[in-house]
């Protein structure tokens, strides 16, 4: 890392310690925030997360591997998050699997190469009855077919488009809020 | 945000105003509250059951560290596979479950309450946060709350990370604390030392939106639905194999096949009540009811059509619990892990019955020595798979593993 982000990556971890608080129970919302807006909770930032709350790294390194959610390999720009619970099963998730696979032209577990998108199981989302169920950042598609997987693939690529010619995105505050999101909204079917 | 319709029936929170519930309940001296709430009989709606009356008594008790406070939690970590009522109530009733949480903070003197929600959920922040606001400005939360000198508490939201394990209270107050999301010893209990060692009451969701429906058309009205020993109505997460899958209230104690005829499943095989961590019940015992008594549930069913295998069930929910162990004890951590490899073993007709047998004895072994309910119950599903359908786990041809599901 550049001695110049890493400094950058330094301030912004301090601010939010000012935000959250010094103390412990503070630690799951920094890295909350920092993977949303690194994409990641890198090694780095760990070890000045753990120097700011008075921790030993591999405390905070426990606690970034046992959360789904948290990952210190960078993720892609979209996390595309399908549900494996039975219900979501039942309703046929495998084609759906196989098709964003195909589409993405990687596997599960797996980022694309330009990160842009990640392709993760998730455990059940909540959606058993709207199955099978993908959850996209925070955007959620039910009733997925596999002949809609290329549309909402679109429009993860369109939403980085439009924000990827916006300069300040990637120096902006560390704050979720600002990172750039597709539209919240629930789509219905 | 375009709310995703899952309701079927017509739920008793509809008929309730924000605001009457916890109007209702600030009249009443703390110990009438309890009281109150005592004599309808509630018992806790995430699936354990616990008297939500005796819990709170618990903590009302217990002292306050110097400089501290006490805490209500709500468990938004709505993980239990199958389930998705809580996800319908914090759309459409979400203030129906924060005055939920303020009643229970009156009621055990807490001052700061926290939502912890499940990362899954993200996309419910935004309107939970507004609906937060909108209860401050309205004077609902925040200091003197309704006009009562003293009676200051506020509502935070916290995010989980993708834990199922932390929807368990002692995990979640782990998580709330910085921790990976191990379950603790109990006792002792977070009635006395929860988060932050402090007396802390976490309730689910429903619980608390149920609450505050108590206050609003008395406990009276509650007690008369149900059966004797389950008090009142519940909602029920329906998914699988039917005609309208989605979230229905019925009044505790009815029975499967009532409900699998209101939902339209009538030729199912068998269903999985209470997720994952559930049982799996076999048509010919569709007569069992739907109680604490009998089969008790957090109001996950999951139906299955007479055309599905049993094992690819049991194989899923496994898949799940290996995933999801916290890996803290063994029996657990190495008991799925054995469980699942047993599985793979009968898909593909390599399991003797002798083996068989040594898996459902790890499975008791773990119901029993397991530190938390993800490891006491994660057997319950294979185990019940096993007994109610061993004509079709055993003996497959490699053919049958790969057959359509």
């Amino acid at each position: 890392m550049l001695v110049g982000s890493q400094q950058k990556l330094q301030d912004d971890i301090r601010a939010l310690v000012e935000r959250h608080g010094r103390t412990r129970d503070a630690l799951l919302p920094i890295l909350q925030d920092l993977q949303a807006t690194q994409s990641c909770v890198p090694d780095f930032a760990m070890q000045v997360v753990a120097d700011e709350l008075g921790l030993h790294p591999a405390e905070v390194y426990g606690v970034v591997s046992f959360y789904a959610f948290l990952d210190h390999r960078p993720r892609g720009r979209f996390v595309m998050r399908l549900c494996r619970t039975i219900s979501c099963e039942l309703a046929r998730t495998a084609p759906v699997a196989r098709q964003l696979e195909n589409e993405l032209g990687i596997a599960f577990g797996e980022t694309t190469r330009d990160g842009r998108f990640t392709l993760e199981w998730a455990a059940c989302l909540g959606l058993c009855d709207q199955g099978p169920a993908l959850l996209v950042n925070d955007r959620v598609y039910t009733k997925v077919t596999p002949d809609r997987v290329h549309a909402i693939v679109e429009d993860c690529r369109k939403v980085f488009g439009a924000h990827a010619a916006q300069p300040s995105a990637p120096s902006a505050p560390v704050h979720p809020a600002a990172h750039p999101q597709p539209a919240l909204a629930a789509a219905k079917g | 945000m375009t709310v995703i319709d899952s309701r079927k029936t017509p739920l008793t929170f509809d008929s309730i105003a924000p605001g009457v519930g916890l109007a209702a309940a600030l009249k009443l001296s703390r110990s009438d509250l309890i009281a109150t709430l005592a004599a309808s009989n509630l018992r806790g709606r995430g699936g354990a059951g616990f008297p939500t009356a005796t819990k709170w008594n618990l903590a009302a008790a217990a002292k306050v560290s110097e400089g501290e406070c006490k805490f209500v939690v709500c468990n938004a970590d709505e993980g239990e596979p199958g389930t998705f009522k809580d996800r319908v109530l914090l759309t459409e009733y979400a203030p129906l479950v924060l005055e939920g949480m303020t009643i229970a903070a009156r009621a055990i003197g807490a001052t700061r309450g926290i939502l912890y929600l499940r990362g899954e959920y993200v996309y419910l922040r935004p309107p939970l946060d507004a609906e937060l606001a909108r209860l401050r400005r309205a004077g609902a939360l925040g200091r003197n709350i309704g006009g009562l000198a003293g009676f200051d508490f506020d509502i935070e939201i916290r995010m989980g990370a993708g834990a199922y394990v932390c929807g368990e209270e002692t995990a979640l107050i782990e998580s709330l604390e910085g921790q990976r999301g191990e379950p603790r010893n109990r006792p002792p209990f977070p009635v006395d030392t929860g988060f932050r060692d402090q007396p802390t009451v976490v309730n689910n969701v429903e619980t608390l939106a149920t609450v505050t429906a108590i206050f609003a058309n008395g406990p009276e009205a509650f007690r008369a639905l149900g059966s004797e020993r389950s008090a009142g109505f519940k909602l029920f997460s329906v998914s699988g194999d039917c005609d309208a899958p989605g979230v229905y209230e019925f009044p505790l104690g009815l029975t499967l096949r009532e409900l699998l005829e209101k939902v339209g499943g009538t030729n199912a095989k068998a269903v999985q009540v209470g997720g994952a961590s559930g049982v799996c019940v076999p048509a010919k015992a569709f007569d069992r009811r739907l109680a604490f008594e009998d089969v008790a549930t957090g109001g996950s069913i999951i139906v299955f059509g007479p055309h599905r295998d049993m094992l690819a069930v049991a194989k899923n929910f496994m898949e799940f619990f290996r995933e999801e162990s916290c890996g803290q004890c063994t029996p657990c951590r190495e008991g799925n892990h054995k469980l699942l490899e047993g599985i793979l073993m009968l898909e593909r007709g390599e399991c003797s019955t002798a083996y068989l047998r040594e898996l459902c004895l790890l499975g008791e072994t773990m119901q029993l020595a397991s530190k938390c309910g993800l490891g006491q119950s994660s057997p319950n599903a294979f185990l019940s798979i096993v007994e109610h359908f061993p004509e079709e786990v055993l003996g497959r041809s490699f053919a049958a593993a790969g057959g359509e599901r």
